[in-house]
């Protein structure tokens, strides 16, 4: 168990990085707490797997240094950092057998025999594979060879942290639900430091305290749940969190209102001086009020998902989407309000502060 | 039920003529030679199984067995682990690739009698680089009357000839292993031994037993290139199994006894094979 520093990380694949577009990774800043649950939520190549191979070791930064527990471990081997890491695809030694490759980590660090023993029967228990222990990893399921991948990262009880990378991607939709619940109750139990790849947002936010969402090798937002639902700091994690993502219009400000087209929008308080900057207005679908009153729009097509209803609609001439009951009326001539509470403002992308609101 | 045309075995005729022209019919003069015996004039008298008892009965066969045997036995001793060890240390990526695998394949296109011409004249203590260099340095080296020498230079010339061939497919076994098995086994502290016992031998394993099965039975065929190189001696220090039979059907021509041999030597090398197969199939598997 460790406290994990990144400081000024930064990594490119190519021998001589010139501008920052040759960077996978530029300059990520950020300390993983001991015993803290992490998700790091990002879409493909947005530099996820890389900071967690530098973590583990498998990749070493271009520049920055990485500590655990405030000892410098940059220069270390992966096999000197006592980590352990479960890969996307299963990696399953199939010329021993099952009970074997749980042990193999540990047997690996010499660990006393009864030891072993001892902890390889826990993990068969927990992931389900005691009737399969004698046999050759042979012929398994796709989920069964998760498994003792997963098993395997498990395996070792006195490790600095436990890297997930994207580790569910190949197993059944409910075994997913249920091993995620295991592995956090693992994390209870424990009190490992985990953190988690993955590009899909409910994995990420079930399973995670925080959320570092990654975007374009930088880190945009570090929150919780909530925080990224409520108050996206970048318009990625807007548009990235949330099924729809934020809705996101062109606007110009004018003093504490916001002009869209031809409409103005009061904002619940005065944003700074944003000179020569792109202004966007953000608002999730979710705090769109369609009703008879407000700003008209043009409905182009609603969704049924259920328990609820997606409206794509036009608003000066900008998609727009809302979410209402599964019973709410359309009305035949639909106007929207956006609740006042839940505006974010942005310039060039980031979020800005306005008057009299965090 | 299932309905039965016969009709679908005339599909099989051509294939079966192509192999009677190419296998059996041949085959079966041997067998024919084999269970005969003549005096000339094309005149053949039966003679049951009496070559092959006179054959099994001869020391010199069994000399000649022992040789071939002991040349198979020490030429995949050596070309084995040596062909693992460089597909291991060739390079995985980059130029190096093409350049390493070019190399290795260029003694697989040299025609084995080149093959035999190239050590004799390598070894030759006159004007052969190795002979000459050997000589200079003081050793006793003289391949045409020294059993040793003769063998050492045989085992040598085969084993120049043939690693590539274990190395290219090791390689190729050794290239298909994802990336995440090196990871995996590099965060589960595995040692660079358990690295190779676990990950790269399995991965090897059935390109390994292809490897060997081939190297086998050409060994135990070899021909051109001892003869090439020792035409068989000195004495007959180096007459395998192959040039032990040419001598007898075409030097002596003794048709009888070298067809009985014939087909001894095939069944001990289809015998050979299957052991081999058997063995290295089942090997990994049985205990699961």
């Amino acid at each position: 168990m460790a406290r994990i520093e990144l400081n000024h990380i930064r990594h490119s694949y190519l021998p001589e990085p010139k501008s920052d577009a040759d960077y996978a990774l530029k300059r990520v800043q950020h300390t993983f707490e001991d015993g803290g649950a992490y998700a790091l939520l990002g879409p493909s190549g947005c530099g996820k797997t890389t900071l967690l191979n530098i973590i583990s070791g498998l990749v070493h930064a271009s520049e920055g240094r990485l500590l655990f527990d405030g000892r410098d471990v940059t220069a270390l081997p992966t096999e000197a950092r006592n980590i352990a890491q479960v890969f996307q695809f299963p990696v399953v030694y199939d010329t021993m057998t099952v009970y074997d490759n749980l042990a193999f980590p540990l047997r690996n660090r010499r660990v006393p025999e009864d030891l072993v023993d001892r902890r390889v029967r826990e993990i068969l228990a927990m992931t389900g594979l005691e009737h399969r222990a004698r046999r050759k990893a042979q012929g398994l399921t796709a989920d069964e060879k998760q498994k003792i991948s997963l098993g395997r990262g498990l395996a070792r009880s006195d490790v600095s942290a436990i890297l997930f990378d994207e580790p569910l991607t190949v197993i059944d939709p409910h075994m997913k639900w249920a091993l995620r619940t295991q592995l956090k109750e693992l994390h209870h139990r424990f009190g490992h430091t985990m953190v988690y790849v993955t590009h899909d947002q409910t994995e990420a936010l079930t399973f995670a305290d925080t959320v570092v969402v990654m975007f374009e090798g930088e880190i945009v937002q570090i929150g919780t749940p909530e925080e990224l639902f409520e108050r996206p700091r970048h318009t990625f994690v807007g548009y990235f969190i949330g099924s729809p993502g934020m809705n996101l219009l062109p606007a110009a400000i004018d003093g504490a209102a916001a002009r869209v087209g031809g409409q103005s929008i009061a904002l619940p308080g005065r944003p700074g001086p944003l000179a020569g900057q792109r202004i966007e207005l953000g608002i999730r679908p979710e705090f769109v009020r369609l009703g008879r009153q407000g700003m008209p729009v043009a409905i182009s097509k609603v969704e049924d998902i259920g328990r609820k209803k997606i409206v794509h609609a036009e608003l000066e001439g900008q998609a727009i989407a809302a979410i209402i009951g599964e019973d709410a009326e359309v009305p035949a001539e639909p106007h929207v309000i956006f609740d006042p509470a839940h505006l974010n403002l942005y310039a060039d992308s980031w979020r800005v502060d306005m008057e009299g609101r965090p | 039920m299932k309905t039965w045309n016969n009709k679908a075995w005339f599909m099989v005729l051509p294939v079966l003529a192509l192999v009677a022209f190419s296998a059996v019919i041949p085959l079966m003069t041997v067998v024919n030679y084999s269970v005969q015996d003549t005096f000339g004039n094309n005149v053949f008298f039966w003679a049951g199984t009496e070559w092959f008892e006179e054959v099994l009965a001869s020391d010199r066969f069994w000399a000649a067995m022992g040789r071939n045997l002991a040349f198979s036995a020490i030429i995949l001793a050596i070309e084995v682990p040596l062909g693992i060890f460089i597909a291991l240390n060739m390079p995985r990526r980059g130029w190096g690739v093409p350049v390493c695998l070019v190399f290795m394949a260029l003694p697989l296109l040299i025609p084995f009698n080149v093959v035999g011409t190239i050590w004799q004249v390598f070894g030759r203590i006159d004007i052969g680089l190795l002979g000459r260099g050997l000589y200079a340095l003081g050793l006793d080296y003289n391949y045409v009357n020294d059993p040793i020498d003769a063998w050492v230079t045989i085992i040598l010339m085969d084993v120049w000839h043939w690693t590539s061939l274990v190395v290219l497919l090791c390689y190729a076994g050794l290239v298909s292993i994802p990336d995440a098995y090196y990871q995996a086994a590099k965060i589960d502290g595995a040692s660079r031994w358990a690295v190779f016992r676990y990950i790269q031998l399995p991965k090897m394993h059935r390109v390994l037993l292809i490897a060997i099965l081939l190297r086998f039975m050409d060994s135990f065929m070899i021909y051109t290139e001892p003869f090439v190189l020792t035409g068989g001696g000195p004495g007959n220090t180096t007459t395998f199994l192959s040039i032990d039979l040419v001598k007898l059907a075409i030097g002596e021509f003794n048709l009888g006894e070298a067809a009985a041999m014939s087909i001894i030597y095939f069944l001990i090398i289809l015998l050979m094979s299957w052991v081999f197969y058997t063995v290295m199939t089942n090997y990994g598997t049985e205990k699961g």
